[in-house]
Parts: C-alpha cells; structure tokens; sequence
C-alpha cells in the first residue's frame, strides 16, 4: 500500500482480458492464418489450393470455342452454284438465289441470320474495294421480309476504321435501310477459335460477338484482283472474321485462304460480279482499276463459286490460285464446276 | 410521407428561382455542352456540328492566337462573347460557363466539409493569387514572340485535352468492361455502344496521356488544400478576363451600413475576392454566393447602386512584379525557341504532323494543344507528342503515330475540328490532290522507307507483302520485284520484293502500321518529304506516270 500514491489516476478501471475474447481473438487469427496457409501451400490437386509450382498453373488458360456447321442441303435439282445476269444487280441476285432453290428454302422463318460483306477499306462503292451496298440492302430485305428471319446483322473487322468503312462503302446505310443491324469491332468482340484440320488457324482470335445464336450465316464478296494471292473472292472475305495479328498470315496466304474455308462452313457463299476490281487490289482506289461485271454468283460451295469466278469475272483463265487446290484437299469444295452450275438470265 | 410534406409546405418558387440556382442550372447545362461536344467529336457523329465551339469562344485563344499569328482563324471571333459578358457582369464565365471552374467547384462542394470559421478562413484573399497575372503574362508575351504555350494551362484546352486523351478511354474501358460483363449472363448490349466516346474500335490508347492525367488528379486535388486553386492560383484565362472585368457594368456591391461585419459572405465566396471589405472585382467569378449566405440583405449584384469607394477594380499586381513578369515571359521564348530540339535543322523524324498542317513554326504559332483532333481522329494515329518528337515547346501537339494507327485516304476530321488552324480546313479534295489541287498535288506526311535487314522477302526469304496490299494510292506506292528462288531448306518460292515509289508515296503509315514485323517495323515512314515544308522537302520533283 506504501506505493499506491505512485499510481496516477487511482480512480481509473482497466478492463482486464476476458477468456472468452482471448480465445475468439486466437480462432480467428489461426482461422484466417490457417486458411492462408492452406491456400498458399496444399498440393496443386487438393481443393482450392493455389499453389503453382511450375509457373505454368499461372498462366491463362484460354478455352477456345468451336463454330457450327452452317450449311443447308439444297432441294433436289437445284445446281450447287447459281449464277444470275442481266438487269439491275438485284435482279442478277435474285435470278442467282432463284437457280439454287430460292433463299427461303435455306433461311427458315425465325432464324437469325448473319451476312458477312467486304468492308475492309474506307473505300466508295464505285472503286470496288468493297461489297456493293445495293446487293446489302437487297439481302438484308429478302432474309427479313420474303423468309422472316428473326435478325439480320451484318458485320466485318475493316483494316481501316470500322465506323469510316462502313459509312464510305455505305453497308451501314444499306443495312439499316433494310432493317438490319451492324455490328462493329469492340473490345469485347474477339474469342479463341478452334479449327480443327487447319494449319495455320487452329486457334485464333475471331469476331465472335456477332456470332453469338446465328443460325445461318452469308457471304457476300467482291471479286478483286490481289497481288500477292492473285484473287481476293469468296474464301478471302472470311478473313475479315479473324482478329490478333493477322498480318503475319501473308507469309503463307494460299494456306490461310484455305484455312478460312475450312474454319467456317456457310450456309451461302454470294459473289457480287457487279463491279470486279481487275488491277491495282485489293484495295484498288481508281474507278479505272474497276471493270463492270454482269454476274452474281450464289452458292453452297464456296470453292467452286471462286473458281468459276476467277476464270470469268477477273478473266485469268484456269491457272487457279494454289489455295483453291489446297481448300478442296482439306474438304471445303470442289474446284471443278462444270456441270454444277445453272445460269438465268432473265 | 411527412418530411416530403414538409418540404412542399416550405417550398417557394422564389427561393427555388433564386440567382445561385439558376447559376448551377448553368454550370450543369455548359458543363453537358462541353462533355456532348467531346462525345459528338467522333467520326459517325461530328457531321458539321460546331464541337470546338467551347474553345473557339475562348478569349484567350482569340488573343493569344491574334498576337501570334497576326490573324483571327475561323471562328475565333467567337472569343468577343465571352468579353463582352466580362465588360457587363464581371467574370461570369468563370463561374457559369466554364466546364473546368465547374470540376473545381464540384469537386471542393464534395470534399470541402469544414466548419464556418474554417471555410471563411479559406476564401480569404492570399498574396499567391496574383501568380496567374505572371503566367498571362508570360504567355501572352512569348505568343507575340511567336511561341504558342497558352494550351498548357488554359482551362477549355487542358478540359478537352484531358478529357480527349485520358476521361474519354477510361469511360469506354469502363463500359466495354460492362458490357462484357453483360453479356456473359445473355443481355444485348449492342445499345450501350451509343453512350461510348469512340464505340466500334477495340481500342484507344493515347501514348504520355498518364502525364495528363496526373495532371489532371494533381490539379482537382488542390482543391482540398486551397478550394478552387486552379481558379485562382493558376488559370490565364480567369486572368485575362480578370483584366478586363475592371470595365463591367455590374458588380457585387456591399452596403456599408448594413454591414455587420460577419465575413459570413466568405463561407462559399469561390473567387476569394473579399466582399466583406473593399471587393476584389478582378478575383469576383459572380458567382452570387456571397448574396445568398448575407443575413443583412448588405450585398447586391448591381450596376447603379455602385459605392465606388467599396471596390478595387485593378490587379493586385505590383509594378515590380509586372517587370519580372515581363522579363521572365521575354526571356523564356529564346529559352524554348534555342531548345533546338524541333527545328529546319534538327528534328525528329517522328514529327509526323497531321494532314493539313501548316509549316511547323506557323504550327506552334497555332496550336493550342486542346487535342481535338487527336479526339476526332477515327483510327487513333494522331497522338500527343511527347518531348521526343516535338521537344518541350511541342508537348501534346497532334504528332502521327503509324505503329498505332493510319492516316485514313479521305479522312480530314482533324482538320475540320482544328480551332486555331494549326491544322488548316481542308478537303479530300485538297487532301488526294484531285480536281482543283491537282497542280499541286496531294499533300504528303512524309515518305515511307524500309530495312532491308528486317523485311521478310529481302532478308529471310519469306514472302509477305502487306505492305503492298494495303498500300492505298493507285497507282500503287509500293511496288514489288517478283523474283523466283530457291530458300535455305531447298522450296522453291515466289519472293515479292517490295520497294517504295517516293513519287507516289504520300506517308499515310498503313504500310507501316500492318508491317509484320512489330516491334522495329521494316517499312516505317519519316517526316522528310512532307509537302508542307520546304525546308523538309526530299524529292526536287515528283515523277510522273506515264499512261
């Protein structure tokens, strides 16, 4: 008691430890650090654990998609490739269309539909860099009004700026006169693809955001020249689907191009014969470099539509580019068209 | 049920209409105007709206540009607005226009909870106030040297440019990351498109734009240390019409014999322009706060009620500090102009200036730095330029980036949006060198080379050829010598072996921006040869094609 004047503040009550919070406060602690010791520690296989010894664990794990077979088979006596002439070019289209069975056989009411044209470059229509909007228009129309499909987009991934191609070619315009919906190249677009049988594209990043539920899908190309492939057509537009650095796929072009025909399997190939760009492709830029067609081409095998293309439309003969032979020996068509082919011209 | 009851019972339109409400009604509908004009400047929706008028208005633009170049561009005239509204009420602009003033404010009514006493602390007049007085001066007088620095502290240009470069990706990363996110659980966000700055690119990225972002956060930031630093510390445009709002017709006027000397008027007094003594009428941003919160009914905003006694209409600028000020503004233009880093003898091939531009000393005479172009630009080349290409003097001014981007054929947004004609209107005409231009011709960025060492087909063997394929003059500036050879493994392959056509070549960039080789691209353009210079021209003549 000699010392309780040393003590300041005599009045004062501490407030002792209590057992019970002693343990809860040494649960907790071995809780969370149990936990994290868990985590940081078990083996990999064990339930939650996150552990990696090789680094590799770590690493993403991109989970590629596949895409479906489109296709529809035709009607019994219908050609494989219908080609259509004279008149106003959606006249030829739908002469072209008519020689296959007609588009309502292959678009059921209610399906949603996707029409893949070639808007790489900031191009007008004239200069036949690009898919001729008339044609757009006209296929965006019939897929909504003659075969009531559910939704028409149309989509691309341009070289040049998505929004400027789109409106200088005038798809957009073409496209929302009709009532369809384009769809433009965003962050979120690309997906891991998977194609099995390619060389060069087995797993690529690809334009999937306009993919998501289509049940049929259209391509509707330009037929260009295309200096270091020798024809830009049916096969090449697909490429405006892949994403990532595409650029370096010109070390092997003919075995891109015929990867392209193998990772996606149309419902129709349609080839705009209305303006064929002859020189100076595939981004032309002369309306001299542009001769007018008098053809439209629909098909369900894309590698014939392109050969008869090239020999007719871009007048090369049948010196064939090397990537129509490599297309039809990894099974996407048959280069040879005769006898495949009905033609109405009015 | 009841407080909404309440509330109605005490509502009056007239305190509803009061002045300081129909001020933030103000505030909000410019403060919109601005982030529309910034939205709006994208290339599927600028069609001929006036998305630069915000700075076009700007008076200090008109005067910097005016004693620079000697000439008012375009629209500048605009500028005499924002004057004119100065010579009746004072700085108004400030305080009910200016999108910037409105950050501020808005910022420090968030995070400025202090008591009375603190708040009334606060927006009392300090000496360091007078420091934007220097910067106009300095500015102003390095413009008439021909040394173009407003940009940098002007409050419209560093908006846009912040906005353009750092506010404008972050929102689309922000809604791409939504949208993303919705439609993993099935929702068609196709819609939310429309609310993005730059909607169907992947991306926007603005090289350096971290700077103006620090910038950017630096400055808001002050706002808890000094409220409405920027405002009053720093701002050259507040300066400016600061200077002219000793002419205005009205005022805030306080009545000396209802005064009670309360200093309640200073709890929200944005300018800091001591209304409870004699008014600071170059720091008064007429913001009416000082009328709301005054007990006695003491203040007025008045022309003819005037006590001339109660008011300090000049500057506090000291005749000493006016001569610094005069010495350091002569003195930092040779300073910047002998930097000798962007000059006819010395400059970096990396000065690639947008399509449009005038001669790069009328250029920095010109440019404000507000980015609008580098806003409009639809294929994200036009980037701010860092000191490596443009130097000190350059910094943010609209430089060509091809690894980034292209210069798009028919593209001239940048020029249609540019307030000041550093980049001059022009045509796609004018711009492809058809019709009219075709005498002169089109106009050049610079020309394209390649290295040997890194291009596929000349070093490895390796066909390739983007170059050539995208390249999008016709005829084509990039031709190839197709040669057949045997490789190192014994194929047999067809090599097209590029080569440029400096005649033809116009420096777009595509080539180099598609150019496989990523990192050093084989194909790059550089500035000489770019037709809006003379001095940095590279071919005596452009041959011609025959036929």
């Amino acid at each position: 008691m000699a010392k309780q004047k040393d003590i300041q503040h005599p009045e004062y009550q501490t407030a002792p430890m209590t057992r019970r919070r002693f343990v809860g406060r040494l649960l907790t602690a071995g809780g969370i650090g149990g936990a994290v010791t868990y985590l940081a520690t078990a083996p990999e296989g064990w339930p939650l654990s996150m552990k990696d010894k090789s680094g590799l664990r770590s690493q993403p794990v991109l989970k590629p998609f596949t895409l479906q077979d489109y296709r529809v088979a035709k009607p019994s006596g219908a050609a494989d490739i219908g080609i259509g002439r004279y008149g106003e070019p959606v006249e030829k289209l739908r002469r072209a269309l008519d020689a296959i069975g007609g588009l309502t056989h292959y678009i059921q009411p209610g399906d949603i539909v996707l029409v893949k044209p070639n808007v790489a470059f900031d191009r007008a229509p004239n200069l036949g860099a690009t898919s001729n909007p008339e044609l757009v228009e006209e296929l965006v129309r019939m897929l909504l009004v003659d075969c009531r499909a559910q939704e028409v987009r149309v989509a691309d991934n341009p070289i040049e700026s998505p929004a400027d191609c789109f409106a200088k070619s005038r798809i957009r315009e073409a496209t929302e006169q009709a009532g369809g919906r384009v769809y433009l190249p965003d962050s979120n677009a690309f997906k891991m693809l998977h194609t099995p049988g390619a060389d060069l594209i087995r797993n690529w990043w690809f334009f999937h955001r306009p993919f998501t539920n289509v049940d049929k899908v259209i391509g509707l190309a330009p037929v260009k020249d295309h200096n270091l492939c020798s024809a830009s057509i049916g096969l090449k537009n697909w490429y405006g689907l892949l994403g990532g650095t595409r650029n370096q796929f010109h070390q092997d072009i003919h075995g891109i191009v015929s990867d392209l025909a193998i990772m996606i399997r149309p419902t129709l190939t349609i080839l705009d014969g209305t303006r064929v760009l002859m020189k100076n492709g595939p981004t032309g830029g002369d309306p001299s470099n542009v001769k007018a067609g008098d053809a439209v081409l629909a098909s369900l095998d894309p590698v014939g539509a392109d050969a008869w293309a090239f020999e007719h439309l871009l007048e090369r003969g049948r010196d064939y580019p090397e990537y129509l032979a490599k297309a039809e020996a990894k099974g996407a068509g048959k280069v040879d068209w005769s006898g495949r082919i009905k033609e109405i011209t009015g | 049920m009841r407080k909404l009851g309440e509330y109605l019972a005490a509502f009056s339109i007239r305190r509803a209409l009061r002045i300081t409400n129909i001020r933030i009604l103000s505030q909000a509908f410019f403060f919109f105007i601005f982030l529309f004009s910034v939205w709006a400047t994208w290339t599927s929706r600028v069609g001929g709206y006036p998305v630069s008028r915000l700075l076009e208005m700007d008076p200090l633009v008109m005067i910097a540009t005016m004693l620079s170049t000697g000439h008012v561009y375009r629209y500048l005239g605009w500028g005499l607005l924002v004057l004119a509204l100065t010579l009746l009420f004072g700085r108004v602009f400030c305080n009910w226009i200016c999108p910037y003033g409105t950050l501020h404010q808005f910022v420090g009514w968030l995070f400025n909870i202090g008591t009375g006493k603190k708040r009334i602390e606060d927006n009392q007049y300090r000496p360091i106030y007078h420091l934007k007085y220097v910067i106009l001066i300095i500015f102003l007088l390095m413009a008439a040297m021909g040394a173009l620095q407003i940009g940098l502290l002007d409050p419209i240009c560093l908006m846009y440019r912040t906005f353009a470069t750092v506010v404008a990706p972050a929102t689309d990363l922000g809604i791409d990351k939504a949208s993303e996110a919705a439609h993993g659980v099935g929702v068609d966000t196709l819609w939310l498109d429309n609310l993005k700055f730059g909607p169907g690119v992947e991306r926007r990225v603005f090289v350096g734009s971290f700077w103006i972002a620090v910038m950017l956060f630096g400055l808001v930031a002050m706002n808890v240390v000094i409220p409405r630093f920027f405002c009053r510390v720093l701002c050259p445009l507040g300066a400016l019409l600061g200077v002219f709002s000793r002419f205005a017709l009205f005022r805030i006027n306080r009545d000396v014999h209802k005064c009670t000397d309360c200093n309640l008027c200073l709890t929200r007094c944005e300018g800091a322009s001591d209304p409870q003594a004699l008014l600071r009428q170059s720091e008064c941003f007429s913001c009416m706060n000082c009328i709301d919160d005054c007990p006695e009914d003491a203040l007025s905003f008045t022309m003819l009620r005037q006590d001339t006694k109660q008011v300090k209409l000049a500057p506090d600028l000291s005749r000493r500090k006016l001569v610094f000020a005069s010495v350091a503004g002569v003195l930092a233009y040779p300073f910047l102009k002998n930097h000798g880093v962007n000059t006819d003898e010395h400059f970096s091939p990396k000065l690639i200036r947008p399509p449009g531009s005038v001669e790069e000393d009328q250029f920095l005479a010109k440019c404000i730095k507000c980015d609008q172009c580098i806003n409009a630009c639809p294929t994200n080349v036009l980037q701010p330029a860092t000191y490596e290409e443009a130097g000190i003097e350059g910094l943010w001014t609209p430089v060509m980036n091809f690894r980034i981007g292209h210069c798009q054929l028919k593209c001239t947004l940048c020029s249609e949006v540019c307030p000041t004609g550093a980049i001059r209107k022009i045509t796609a005409e004018e711009k492809l060198g058809k019709g009219a231009y075709a005498e002169q011709g089109p106009i050049r960025l610079g020309t394209a080379f390649y290295d040997l060492g890194r291009c596929l087909p000349h070093a490895m063997e390796i066909p390739c050829v983007v170059c050539e394929e995208v390249c999008p003059v016709s005829p084509k500036a990039i031709q190839t010598k197709d040669v057949e050879v045997k490789d190192v493994f014994g194929k047999v392959v067809v090599l097209n072996k590029p080569f440029i056509v400096p005649d033809l070549c116009i420096g777009c960039g595509i080539c180099e921006k598609e150019c496989p080789v990523r990192d050093e691209r084989a194909v790059y353009v550089t500035a000489v040869g770019e037709s809006r210079s003379d001095e940095r021209k590279l071919l005596l003549k452009h041959r011609e094609v025959v036929g």
